[in-house]
């Protein structure tokens, strides 16, 4: 009898915990698609509204949907982006720096991960101010330290600072390594050791392939970061090499030296071209991310951003 | 025999050494050349004068004048600072904690996750000056337009109040494309969370909402510090902001060539410094509390 009552008790509960779970489920996807929703409506707005003929544009019925697919939007945004140039230039920028950043990073990591050696504290608590440092700081000086060089319009103030650990957020990337090299146990070091590997062999060989979710990480996040970059890089580079972002800044401007500004006889700059423009600076970046992006979740699951 | 032992043991440990500054070498130039050198240098423009001769740079002296034209003289900087300010502080309290709740909504399993996951990781991608500010222009969710009944509601509140909510309603869309490296962040720790914790709560009869505050909230502190620093970082150097387009834009100021621009690029750290120590002294005192 008790146990009778007991078993009930016990499927009631579970009833109202699906009923529960269920609700939840519920809340749960209203607030991802309302609040997903502020991150797709802008590409969603961009993608459809590149593709709007002069005609719909006009045409206050047509809100979202194209009645033709009008592709000429994005053949002017190409030629005012001057895009084939610009694009090879975006991923010269972005491209050798990330696996510079990467390489790098995971060697002054395994440093600081393996090693004990004097000052060592007082060298990892500067590499994490450096982080703090924000880059207008350091812009004149380095501005003008490249400019001393000759270095000023060339690829080189985007590929010296990451070669030397100091690139876009490196000290991200090296608290990443370090995190990294430190949870696996040392015993794997010590046993190649005593088979006579030396600390470059056991870095390459044991180290290297133990942390490709970090350096997935590095790769991904460096490659977009340096993409996007556009403050710095426009005053060291960005008046003979620009790339794709800095040219959409400036595309007002560079449409109107090309079609001619808005007057009575040329057409002024429509949205829809803005838009297309936008779609093309920032496509290659979705398109590497949607393929890579299951490495990339799973990169920052297993890295160990969070640290202990 | 014992003292040979003890120098083996010592050169051990000076080889080890000597390996770790191999290893680090390479960090420990570019810091003094890339880091250090610059951020020296840059102080030392901000209290001269610069003028460009065809032999190099001519510096005289001025002391704090270039400070002083920046807090007293130029309204521009006053303002842009304080805007900036509003930004940073407003954006950070509702970049953590969204991001949080949005970590949490995603980190169970459930269908479509892969899907959600990649919309909510969007910002992270696209997270750049100008493609934001091309499509956030065009595209946002405006609130002012159709939110009256908000705006009446907001007029009784006190101006302390008011102000700041109607700065994040406004900037809302812009503020939560801030989020994508931080719900990471936050998903990543909420991973590490042992399930037994869970498990040994609910056998003693704790609900979802007991767990949530004595156990995930606890275990998020770390990564809510770390996530208020970054975004703090992150959003100063956001080259949307204002005071950002005026420092490098004073870069080549016809009159003062570098010296103003330097002298508020460091009011700006400083005062960002600032924060961030208040930020540290706000979770320190969490910390007591809890205890």
């Amino acid at each position: 009898m008790m146990h009778n009552s007991k078993s009930k008790l016990l499927s009631m509960q579970k009833g109202k915990n699906l009923a529960k779970s269920s609700v939840s489920l519920v809340l749960r996807y209203i607030l991802l698609i309302s609040v997903g929703f502020v991150y797709l409506y802008p590409i969603i707005y961009m993608l459809l509204g590149s593709l709007l003929s002069p005609g719909d544009q006009a045409d206050p019925t047509v809100k979202w949907l194209p009645t033709v697919w009008y592709f000429q939007n994005y053949s002017e945004a190409i030629q005012t982006l001057d895009f084939s140039h610009s694009f090879l230039r975006s991923l010269i920028v972005a491209v050798g720096p990330a696996i510079l950043q990467t390489a790098v990073t995971a060697i002054i990591g395994f440093g600081f991960a393996r090693f004990s050696f004097p000052l060592k504290n007082l060298w990892m608590v500067l590499m994490v101010a450096t982080f703090i440092i924000p880059v207008d700081v350091t812009l004149v000086p380095r501005y003008v330290l490249y400019y001393q060089y000759g270095m000023i319009d060339t690829y080189l103030p985007a590929y010296l600072p990451s070669l030397f650990g100091q690139g876009i957020k490196s000290a991200l990337f090296i608290l990443v390594f370090y995190q990294f090299f430190r949870s696996y146990p040392i015993s794997f070091d010590e046993a190649a050791e005593l088979d006579g590997a030396g600390k470059i062999r056991v870095f390459l060989k044991i180290a290297v392939p133990m942390s490709r979710p970090a350096i997935v990480l590095s790769l991904l996040f460096s490659f977009i970061w340096y993409w996007n970059e556009t403050s710095q890089f426009n005053l060291y580079f960005g008046s003979k090499l620009p790339t794709l972002p800095m040219q959409l800044e400036q595309f007002t401007a560079r449409y109107e030296a090309i079609y001619g500004a808005a007057t009575e006889t040329s057409k002024a700059l429509s949205n829809s071209t803005t838009l297309a423009g936008t779609a093309l600076s920032i496509l290659p970046v979705i398109i590497l991310f949607l393929a890579f992006q299951k490495q990339f979740i799973e990169s920052i699951e297993r890295s160990g951003v969070t640290g202990e | 025999m014992k003292s040979s032992l003890k120098k083996a043991s010592l050169s051990a440990g000076t080889r080890n050494a000597l390996w770790g500054y191999g290893f680090i070498a390479i960090w420990l130039i570019g810091f003094f050349g890339f880091t250090l050198y610059p951020t020296v240098y840059s102080f030392i423009i901000s209290l001269n004068d610069v003028r460009l001769t065809s032999n190099g740079m001519q510096f005289t002296w001025r002391g704090l004048y270039h400070y002083q034209y920046a807090l007293s003289v130029s309204g521009d900087f006053k303002m842009q600072i304080s805007e900036g300010l509003t930004f940073i502080i407003c954006a950070t309290i509702v970049v953590v904690v969204f991001s949080l709740i949005i970590a949490l909504l995603l980190n169970k399993k459930f269908p479509f996750r892969t899907f959600f996951r990649v919309v909510f990781f969007l910002p992270v991608v696209i997270m750049s000056g100008p493609v934001i500010s091309k499509l956030l222009t065009g595209a946002t969710v405006n609130f002012s337009s159709h939110g009256e009944l908000v705006y009446t509601f907001l007029n009784d509140l006190p101006s302390v109040l008011r102000t700041p909510t109607l700065f994040v309603l406004e900037n809302l869309v812009t503020i939560l494309w801030f989020s994508g490296v931080q719900i990471l962040m936050y998903l990543a720790g909420l991973q590490k969370i042992s399930p037994d914790i869970y498990e040994a709560a609910s056998i003693d009869g704790a609900g979802s909402w007991e767990k949530f505050w004595k156990i995930t909230l606890p275990h998020m502190k770390p990564m809510a510090l770390i996530n208020t620093v970054y975004t703090v970082v992150e959003i100063s150097n956001y080259s949307g902001l204002g005071i950002n387009k005026l420092i490098s834009n004073n870069v080549f100021n016809q009159t003062r060539i570098y010296s103003y621009s330097a002298a508020m690029s460091w009011l700006y750290f400083v005062i960002v410094a600032v924060l961030l120590i208040l930020v540290f002294l706000v979770f320190k005192l969490f910390g007591r509390s809890d205890k």
